[in-house]
């Protein structure tokens, strides 16, 4: 959709230009401007097909369940019934315990980055954080399986099972595998967009609010504060990106989530998520009804992620444009 | 109104007693190892307009950034003494030392998230004033002192950004004297803005000063003539002169002075 947006204005200005030199059009320019359009009609194309044929291939669900395919939490493939409420709800649960464990952590980088660190320090800390982003999914599950899991089992959990046992979030037994490690990997994993998101943000703030601030007589929290405040919907919009990310992100949490399709608060019980069950459960697909219904929720995950993209690009666009003219 | 009655007023009001309000010593600035002044040495008196002039990168900015120790928040350092009411401006809290000296930048910088009311009270709000009908008669009253109540009266929960630029500067001047400082510090407040609006900045430093202590910096020789009571002239980064605005451009007793003032550098 950027795409599009990016590629009729670049037309606007070709065909402005235009006009001005008396229509005396370039062979080049005619050339690349039509390869370019080629480009991005392929890429809006390559989605349209996917779309309809997620779609098409899920009819047979649509029809059967209709609306209950969503909010039935009955998925039992020996009985070809399947409702995907705790698919949804353990994809939107586990990213957003993500979020709450990533947000203030990637805050806390992205202002010690932009405001407190020396700038020696600045460009090694970026690219680490940069680097988290790099290391591939899988390597989150087997550190996930091997190290997370044993550890919350035997230290984390008992702990806040004794002393927040009280909470609905930590009640039942626990096996280290489940909601709660499932949110701490996905939080690590989500970790560097929303950093170097929110670092750009801040940095795109001119530095002439900083010194409003201060000859004020703000000390340098307070400046801070205003920095955070004037860069709010920038870091909102890194948010829903890192939740875009959550969301979507498949191997590493189907490796700690425990797979099974429950809908619990508690942090200690297995899960599911959207991708977790299409990775898992393709192969076993074994009824034309139970396919189709994976591939629903193929297409609720591929709306649902579009969506979220899509809203976090703009706002982040439209904050940088924003104060890439003040600055 | 023309510069000369207006010149002629300032003779008249700044008969009575003339203190020091800051003084400046042996002042030597730097960023790393690059010296941005040397030696410069001078008196800001009491309730008077001190106008700094001379060419780009003589170290006029820098100068009136270390006399409220803005010149640190960049890595600057600079050796030397500046005194505030012979209080040496070291001994201060930087929070405080700024609340008493405070700043009006060359471009605009509003707080882009806040209302034109918020941005006017923003540095009581961070002295943790909160009482709220207190605020407002402040806002109302710091912001008729700078000319823009009557313009902005109606839209106070408009973004400040939303203001025109000269607006937004009448806005930021009304910003810092909301707190109340003795001393205001402004680097080229008007070079950004248009004939008019520079007019009414003017005006209101010639109001200011009755209650303010103004440095201004300036690279408008007419500008520098008609607000000010004092004039220092910087040349790569040493004062060259310093004397009463009159004496200074009527009759310089240096030639690089008489030079720059003539427009035949800088
Ligand atoms: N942040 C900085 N780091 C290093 N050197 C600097 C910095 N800021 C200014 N300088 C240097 O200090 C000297 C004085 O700069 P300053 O900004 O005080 O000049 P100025 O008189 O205000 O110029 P202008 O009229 O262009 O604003 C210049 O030589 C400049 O190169
Ligand atoms: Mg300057």
């Amino acid at each position: 959709m950027v795409l599009k947006k990016l590629f009729s204005k670049t037309e606007e200005k070709f065909f402005h230009s235009n006009t001005l030199q008396n229509n005396e059009r370039h062979l080049g320019d005619y050339i690349f401007h039509n390869v370019t359009r080629l480009f991005a009609f392929f890429v809006l194309g390559l989605m349209l097909v996917m779309f309809l044929e997620l779609f098409i291939e899920s009819l047979p669900s649509i029809n059967k369940f209709g609306l209950s395919f969503i909010t039935s939490s009955e998925w039992n493939p020996v009985k070809d019934k399947y409702g995907a409420l705790p698919f949804i709800f353990g994809t939107v649960y586990s990213s957003i315990l993500a979020l709450m464990i990533a947000l203030p952590l990637s805050i806390g980088v992205a202002v010690f980055l932009t405001e407190v660190a020396p700038t020696w320090l600045e460009q090694p800390v970026s690219i680490l954080v940069e680097l988290l982003a790099a290391i591939p999914s899988i390597v989150y599950g087997l550190f996930g399986i091997f190290v997370l899991a044993p550890f919350l089992k035997n230290v984390v959990e008992p702990f806040l099972q004794t002393h927040f046992g009280f909470l609905p979030f930590f009640k039942g037994s626990f096996y280290g595998f489940g909601m709660l490690s499932a949110a701490l990997i996905l939080s690590i994993m989500i970790l560097p967009i929303i950093t170097s998101i929110s670092r750009d943000v801040m940095k795109a703030i001119p530095d002439s609010l900083r010194e409003g601030a201060y000859a004020l007589g703000a000390t340098k929290w307070e400046t801070i504060k205003i920095v955070l405040i004037s860069s709010r919907s920038g870091v909102l919009g890194a948010t829903l990106l890192g939740f875009g990310r959550a969301i979507g992100e498949t191997m590493a949490v189907t490796m700690v989530i425990g797979n099974r399709p429950e809908i619990s608060l508690s942090l200690f019980d297995a899960g599911h998520t959207m991708a977790s069950v299409l990775a898992n459960e393709f192969t076993e697909a074994t009824s034309s009804l139970y396919v189709s219904s994976l591939m629903e929720i193929g297409l609720l995950f591929f709306l649902i992620t579009i969506i979220i993209n899509s809203i976090a690009r703009l706002i982040v666009n439209n904050v940088t444009k924003k104060y890439g003219k003040i600055a | 109104m023309n510069s000369l009655t207006k010149t002629e007023t300032i003779e008249k009001t700044t008969k009575p007693e003339l203190k020091e309000k800051m003084s400046v010593k042996y002042l030597c600035a730097y960023f790393g190892d690059v010296q941005a002044l040397s030696t410069v040495s001078m008196s800001i008196y009491k309730k008077r307009v001190l106008a700094i002039i001379g060419p780009s990168g003589c170290g006029k900015s820098t100068f009136i950034r270390c006399l409220n120790r803005m010149h640190e928040v960049v890595g600057g350092e600079y050796v030397g003494e500046i005194k505030l009411d012979d209080v040496d401006i070291k001994k201060f809290n930087s929070v405080i030392l700024r609340r008493k000296v405070g700043m009006v930048f060359q471009k605009p910088n509003p707080f882009p998230t806040m209302s034109v009311f918020d941005n006017v009270v923003a540095g009581l709000k961070l002295n943790g004033f909160r009482n709220k009908s207190k605020l407002k008669e402040i806002a109302e009253d710091c912001l008729k002192k700078v000319a823009l109540w009557d313009e902005v009266k109606d839209s106070l929960n408009k973004a400040g950004t939303s203001l025109s630029g000269g607006q937004q500067q009448r806005l930021c001047i009304a910003r810092t004297i909301a707190v109340e400082p003795e001393v205001i510090l402004m680097d080229e407040p008007a070079s950004a803005l248009d004939p008019i609006s520079t007019a009414k900045i003017e005006e209101l430093i010639f109001d200011l000063r009755k209650n303010y202590t103004i440095v201004i910096v300036t690279h408008n020789m007419q500008q520098a003539a008609r607000v000010s009571d004092f004039t220092a002239f910087l040349y790569m980064g040493k004062l060259v002169e310093y004397n009463k605005t009159k004496k200074l451009f009527i009759s310089p007793t240096e030639k690089r002075t008489e030079d720059y003032i003539a427009g035949r550098f800088g």
